[in-house]
């Protein structure tokens, strides 16, 4: 089984474990903050840097933590980091701080992060919790970027970024011409109907695969 | 603060800015419970009491213990952890005196404590410097919306479990249409107040 996981490539991974996508964790920052680009890379930036300072400190402390308090424990943890970040964000970035509001404090209750912590974090060492933490935390923030990809360019017409820090533009692009994009992206129904159609997308890839390696062996046990 | 500031404090939580629809918060338990419309009644009356609940100690907790210490950064940390034990509380007495619903609802119950709903609530009434009657009132307001749209969308999915849908969006995908289109529902609400 694991030498079958390792033949996968990087990409079939991301979209085999995908935490948003395939297992449904974490919908509700990527339903809300998938309006532009800079919001999706600015919070999986921060998501991946709570997530592997999390498993990090959580796989440190697993062996000293009493079972019974094992949650109040890694949420404590989790907060505390969310804090700093939060704290970091709004002073270094305070555009992205405001634009991504409350959700940043709700990254605390990202299920991902908890999710992984209690199921991979805590039974492994510190080196396959930090790597697990940053697998996770770039398949979270490819979601991200899909999503507010597909949300942006057909809400604005506009595909833009700008650098956090100075609010410089890096790059803005104009796809659709103006009076042809379509707002309804931009609100609430736009990104459940994305979402929806990418995880739907997503697991038509994973049923088709599936029949081809079912497909395959069959094939195999016939010449054998 | 008039009586009808604080209606329009509990509409405005309830349907105008619905907690799911308009807000993207508590969706994972929203796809997870919905599928059965006893156990979305349960799960929205559990919510109803934890947000309250939290929500209420919160307040408390905070203009009360972190303002006069000066430890007002500090508030994610204590929310989280009032809410923890909040739900545990909840737990403990779900299993003892209805065993059937503790064990429809299963999993959910302690995942209450990441419903991201729960913790907005509780911080928002902070952000938005309410009142403490006004708390009181936004956090029954908003849970409210949020077990009625729970409520909505089971009958739904009940329905949808029998209709004839594309391979790939059978279960979750397909009931994010469903959402989708009642969010158009829901926009009509807003400019009501």
């Amino acid at each position: 089984m694991s030498e079958k996981k390792q033949k996968r490539s990087f990409v079939s991974e991301m979209l085999y474990n995908n935490p948003v996508f395939g297992l449904y964790l974490g919908i509700c920052s990527s339903l809300a903050i998938t309006t532009t680009l800079n919001n999706a890379i600015g919070m999986g930036i921060a998501v991946i840097v709570v997530l592997v300072l999390s498993n990090i400190v959580v796989s440190l402390l697993a062996p000293i933590t009493p079972d019974e308090i094992h949650i109040p424990v890694y949420i404590v943890i989790i907060a505390s980091l969310v804090t700093i970040v939060g704290m970091l964000m709004q002073a270094f970035t305070p555009q992205l701080f405001s634009a991504l509001g409350a959700f940043i404090d709700l990254i605390v209750v990202n299920c991902i992060i908890l999710g992984r912590a209690e199921a991979y974090a805590s039974k492994n060492n510190v080196l396959d919790s930090a790597k697990d933490g940053l697998m996770m935390g770039l398949s979270y923030t490819f979601s991200l970027i899909a999503m507010s990809f597909i949300r942006q360019l057909l809400g604005t017409g506009v595909l833009s970024m700008s650098n956090p820090m100075t609010n410089a533009e890096i790059f803005s692009l104009r796809l659709i011409p103006e009076g042809y994009e379509i707002g309804i992206f931009t609100q609430q129904t736009g990104a459940f109907l994305t979402f929806a159609i990418l995880a739907a997308a997503v697991t038509a890839y994973k049923n088709a695969n599936d029949k081809k390696e079912v497909a395959k062996q069959k094939a195999k046990e016939a010449q054998a | 603060m008039s009586l009808s500031s604080l209606f329009t404090i509990f509409i405005s939580g309830m349907l105008i800015n619905n907690i799911i629809l308009s807000k993207f918060l508590g969706i994972c338990p929203f796809m997870g419970v919905s599928t059965k419309l006893s156990s979305a009644v349960g799960m929205g009356l559990a919510v109803i009491f934890v947000i309250f609940g939290a929500s209420v100690f919160s307040w408390f907790l905070y203009y009360y213990a972190l303002v006069p210490l000066g430890l007002e950064y500090m508030k994610l940390i204590c929310f989280i952890l009032l809410i923890a034990s909040f739900v545990q509380f909840v737990e403990m007495f779900v299993k003892k005196t209805s065993p059937s619903l503790y064990k429809s609802l299963g999993i959910y119950l302690p995942l209450i404590t990441t419903n991201c709903a729960v913790l907005y609530v509780a911080l928002d009434n902070i952000t938005q410097k309410y009142t403490l009657v006004e708390t009181i009132v936004n956090s029954i307001g908003v849970p409210a919306g949020f077990m009625l749209m729970l409520v909505i969308f089971a009958t739904i999915r009940e329905r949808l479990d029998s209709a004839d849908v594309p391979e790939a969006f059978k279960g979750n995908p397909i009931a994010l249409v469903v959402a989708a289109i009642m969010a158009i529902a829901f926009g009509a609400f807003a400019g009501l107040v």
